[in-house]
């Protein structure tokens, strides 16, 4: 493989950048695969690349109905985070961020990590309180947090509404400092070219049609090219999980939901990190370009449609402008939807299945895109040994029916929770 | 956006409902032993289709009665809707 250079740059400029190798090739699948991956999203491809990397697993296949990084990866706010209360979600995404910070270095792909912050603002005495205790935990956890007053907000954001008749003052908020964005398509392309370099399969176009179980194990795979034969295979399609469980005559708790974001048109630089609204679901930073990225709730009823309807970013984005009033002039540039897992307490499963040899990586709701690698190390650490490792035992199938809800926020499928 | 039509008030726009989840999931019988595995299939596990599903809405902002509806989530077609005693067909 080719490295990523200014030599190699400036090398490939005499022959006008033609003569670079492909950054991954297109493979027919075949007849048989230590490992399928179904799904080439983030989690996917991660969990491929960890497989061969951490594991020596190279025999592996990731099989994607339509083109890698089409999902949810291509579709998000793009914000890396870790400032979680629970110890299971704190300490599994706190393993991430150290995994964000080498990223780039350790793919040879610029994926553009900027730890520029993210701030929660708190709009009561009682958030305040909330927020203290949440800091608190995080500090146990080895992660950054500092609680800031009205004024250290103001000083942050200062373009925020911070006069004294709004329905929703400011009284400050807990900020991660070491939180950040990252270039979403970046990540998967990243993880992509290194998972082929190690001998891994990207296989695209390439739609998932059944499974072969018998004797409770399973066989094999059934795709729209051809039947292919494996032991282990690893579930990495959010959004389409019920789907496929469906056709294992699995019932999941997870139930599909359309989730919308948009971009406003770009604007000088005016917010350095991320705040989120502490008082409605409304989350905002500025890309790299300047547009300004805004996400929030769910439309709010099951959905496979990969659009959304107007009335909920209408809804989102009042709540925007009663934090910052300047939206109000913007012109929106995009909206999009991608679907997603919303599992039943808000976390994500990252788990073995009855079926001996099925893996499932799935319910990650708002927040799959900071998990992608931490998700795809568990994930395949869970695959190559057969077990879950201690970062993911929180993210167990059974925690619903045994009553240890993971309920951070209570972020489920239930849009009037969140 | 969906555009709901209420059994009792007639057509309606989405603003007016809330959502009400599955509406094919029942609870367990009343006095009788309820396992674990029954509870958890009420409380969390859902089918969630890509297609046809039979859902519950709630005209929240009209005659606040609960209704079914049965709707594609793909094209979100809404095919019919029902008061809560009548079966979808």
């Amino acid at each position: 493989m080719q490295k990523y250079s200014i030599f190699n740059l400036i090398k490939n400029a005499f022959s006008n950048h033609e003569k670079w190798d492909l950054a991954w090739k297109d493979p027919s699948p075949k007849k048989e695969y230590d490992v399928v991956i179904i799904g080439g999203g983030g989690h996917g491809l991660a969990t491929a690349y960890y497989l061969a990397k951490e594991h020596k697993i190279t025999n592996v296949a990731i099989i994607e109905k339509g083109w890698i990084g089409g999902g949810n990866i291509g579709r998000n706010t793009t914000i890396i985070r870790s400032n979680f209360m629970y110890d299971d979600n704190a300490r599994f995404n706190e393993f991430g961020m150290n995994l964000w910070r080498n990223m780039s270095q350790e793919l040879n792909f610029n994926v553009m990590f900027s730890p520029r912050g993210i701030i929660n603002l708190a709009h009561s005495d009682a958030q305040m309180n909330a927020y203290a205790r949440r800091g608190n935990s995080m500090r146990l956890n080895g992660i950054d947090a500092v609680l800031l007053n009205r004024e250290e907000v103001k000083k942050i954001i200062p373009m925020a509404d911070f006069s004294e008749d709004v329905r929703y003052p400011i009284f400050g908020g807990l900020a991660q400092p070491s939180a950040g964005t990252a270039r979403h398509d970046a990540v998967a392309w990243g993880y992509a070219r290194q998972a082929d370099s190690m001998g891994v399969d990207i296989i695209q176009n390439c739609e998932v049609t059944g499974f072969d179980v018998s004797g409770g194990k399973i066989q094999g795979v059934r795709t729209s090219r051809g039947d292919i034969k494996t032991k282990k295979i690893g579930l990495c399609v959010a959004g389409s999980t019920n789907v496929l469980a469906d056709k294992l005559n699995i019932t999941l708790p997870i139930e599909t939901h359309l989730l919308q974001a948009c971009v406003s048109e770009p604007v000088k630089p005016v917010l350095d990190g991320v705040v989120t609204f502490g008082a409605g679901h409304f989350y905002i930073s500025q890309s790299d370009k300047g547009e300004m990225v805004m996400g929030g709730d769910l439309d709010g009823y099951n959905s496979y449609a990969q659009k959304g309807n107007l009335p909920t970013i209408q809804h989102v984005l009042t709540g925007g402008i009663a934090l910052f009033p300047f939206l109000s002039r913007l012109k929106m540039l995009r909206t999009w939807g991608g679907i997603m897992d919303m599992s039943m307490d808000g976390s994500p499963i990252i788990d073995k299945t009855h079926i001996d040899g099925l893996y499932l990586n799935c319910g990650w709701c708002y927040g799959g895109f900071k998990s992608v690698p931490s998700s795809g190390w568990t994930f395949a650490h869970t695959i190559a040994q057969d077990r879950v490792h201690e970062l993911n035992e929180g993210f167990s199938l059974n925690r619903f029916s045994k009553g240890y809800l993971l309920d951070e926020k209570g972020l489920g499928t239930k849009t009037w929770i969140s | 956006m969906l555009y709901i039509k209420c059994p009792f008030c007639g057509y309606r726009s989405q603003k007016e409902f809330a959502y009400g989840g599955d509406g094919t999931v029942k609870r367990p019988e009343l006095n009788q032993d309820i396992s674990d595995e029954k509870w958890n299939e009420f409380v969390y596990l859902r089918k969630s289709p890509r297609g046809k599903h039979v859902e519950l809405w709630h005209h929240v902002a009209g005659c606040r009665q609960w209704f079914k509806v049965q709707r594609d989530t793909v094209t979100h077609e809404i095919f019919q809707t029902t008061k809560m005693n009548e079966e979808i067909k």
